[in-house]
């Protein structure tokens, strides 16, 4: 069976969802092989087996964490040439997409960006991508080289399924040169999961009214687990970091469940979030376009309805706590 | 898309106009491909500043993907000759995000994309790169190809003065023989991708829609419920 090449997302030897997702997808296609960059494969060897991975190759080159993309797509490249995959799936994160691009050029093959879904077709996977800020499916094939697909987070449910996750190390052939990383800064986000990969998400928009009343987005996320979102009039005013902005121009996410509290829903938020399973919208204009998204809607002050929820959140946790609390 | 700049290039554009204004040596060329009528988005664009612009128009391009475009910008880029690229980091319509990496590639240029910050001091530039959990602060050498996220700068109006001054500016129009690109490799029969199908996205099925009596948190929470989220 050809080998599906699936390049690992990680952080401190922890595989980020997003990879288990592709790992996942992969077994449509063939034999996942989880592709190591970095430190960390042993910490992050069980979970790859968990998902399926058949093995794991490991490349811990210093060059692969100090030098940008570069590296990474060398890395690729070795591989494809060496093992005939049939697939190459990547992260369509920002740096993912970035390494399918370089990927492509250097073994000329096509690449598909964005995809949410990906089916074995007649002449090769089939991926489905959405288009024009969503309103529309494409369907799109590769049909030159390789197909390297990068496919967004969320978009694949993991399902586990046992695999070996063989260790294979790798050593790199040449040693590329390009941009030095000399700096690391995380953002704060504290406890919040990574908006990409939250499976729920809150997001605030004009409608919270400034910084202070979108400290009400943050208490209903923590209450839910979720992560923070913000509209593009939200960041644009100052009121919440750049980095969380949901929309066009910010994150795409496609969460189990979306809450668009005080968000009018502009195509350009639109874009972002409508591929979400579930959304929630609470604003005070009935003829806010988010509605229109919606599958369960207030139409009311945020600043009354939120609050309550929080309650209602607050006591079912307490009953639930109960409950286990004294099992009958 | 209808002549406009779209407006992530608009960033790209300040960018370059900036880093030119404060590196008095330089110049800032736009270079387009497309359609007879991105002419005049490259005016807006001489418009705001910039010193003159390549125009790469051939029908033989149309229905070029991500892969055939990179390799014909790139073949103009080589021609032209460049210092530092800049790209805006995703057209608003296909959303690829994978231009400045593709191109960096084709040209053996470094890489710094994904920038919100940059600084060019000499040969070195210095960029603040937006990475998923925060920022990489990164540093080359030219000739790098470089891409800019939105919030990068705001973009200048084109002046009066400006708009007269860009009606004077040198605009070339380049073929395909013109910038040495191999017909078979641009267009529909160059392209690596091919569409198999596409469709409207079909609507949402219609929600509920309630108006908050007093009790519209409790009924949020009711549908959280439901649906297991709580």
């Amino acid at each position: 069976m050809a080998e599906v090449l699936v390049l690992a997302e990680h952080a401190d030897g922890e595989v980020k969802k997003v990879t288990v997702e592709l790992i996942t997808l992969a077994r449509r296609f063939g034999e996942p092989a989880v592709v190591w960059a970095g430190p960390g494969a042993e910490a992050g060897q069980a979970r790859c087996a968990e998902f399926g991975a058949a093995r794991v190759y490991v490349a811990s080159d210093a060059a692969l964490d100090d030098i940008v993309v570069t590296p990474v797509t060398e890395l690729l490249a070795q591989l494809v040439r060496e093992k005939s995959p049939a697939l190459v799936l990547i992260a369509g994160t920002g740096q993912g997409k970035e390494i399918a691009g370089r990927l492509a050029v250097k073994i000329d093959s096509g690449v598909l960006t964005d995809a949410v879904d990906l089916v074995p077709g007649d002449d090769g996977p089939v991926a489905e991508q959405s288009v024009f800020g969503g309103a529309t499916v494409v369907h799109s094939r590769v049909r030159r080289g390789t197909p390297i697909v990068a496919v967004r987070p969320n978009a694949i449910s993991p399902e586990p399924s046992s695999g070996d996750a063989e260790l294979v190390a790798v050593e790199l052939d040449s040693s590329p040169s390009g941009a030095r990383i000399l700096e690391r800064v995380v953002a704060e986000r504290g406890e919040r999961p990574d908006l990409t990969e939250a499976s729920i998400v809150v997001s605030g928009g004009r409608g919270t009214g400034g910084a202070e009343g979108f400290g009400l987005i943050e208490q209903l996320a923590d209450a839910l687990g979720a992560a923070v979102g913000a509209s593009r009039a939200v960041t644009d005013a100052g009121w919440y970091p750049h980095q969380f902005q949901v929309g066009q121009t910010g994150k795409t996410v496609s969460p189990q469940l979306y809450m668009a509290i005080g968000i009018s829903g502009a195509i350009q938020h639109r874009a972002g979030m409508q591929t979400s399973k579930t959304i929630v919208a609470v604003n005070k204009d009935p003829e806010a376009p988010i509605f229109e998204l919606a599958d369960y809607g207030v139409v009311g002050d945020l600043f009354k309805v939120v609050p309550q929820l929080q309650e209602e959140i607050g006591k079912r946790k307490q009953l639930l706590f109960r409950t286990s609390r004294r099992p009958d | 898309m209808d002549g406009l700049i779209n407006e992530l290039d608009e960033y790209a554009i300040e960018e370059g106009l900036r880093i030119a204004e404060a590196n008095p040596e330089s110049e800032v060329t736009i270079l387009s491909m497309g359609p007879e009528k991105a002419a005049e988005s490259i005016r807006k664009a001489l418009s705001m500043g910039a010193d003159k612009a390549v125009h790469l128009h051939d029908d033989g391009l149309v229905g070029s993907d991500a892969l055939a475009t990179s390799y014909a910008l790139a073949q103009v880029l080589k021609q032209i000759g460049f210092d530092l690229v800049i790209c805006g980091s995703e057209s608003t319509d296909a959303r690829m995000g994978v231009m400045a990496a593709m191109l960096a590639e084709r040209l053996g240029a470094v890489q710094v994309s994904l920038a919100a910050a940059v600084e060019i001091d000499g040969s070195a530039i210095r960029v603040r790169r937006v990475s998923d959990d925060g920022y990489h602060q990164v540093e080359a050498s030219l000739p790098a190809v470089i891409s800019v996220v939105e919030k990068i700068n705001e973009p200048r109006y084109p002046s009066f003065k400006g708009i007269m001054a860009a009606k004077k500016k040198p605009v070339q129009t380049m073929s395909l023989a013109d910038a040495g690109i191999d017909p078979s490799l641009v267009g529909i029969g160059g392209a690596a991708t091919e569409v198999v199908d596409f469709a409207q996205r079909p609507p949402r099925q219609a929600g509920t829609i309630v108006k908050d009596e007093g009790d519209g948190g409790a009924k949020v929470a009711e549908f959280l419920a439901t649906r297991k989220f709580i």
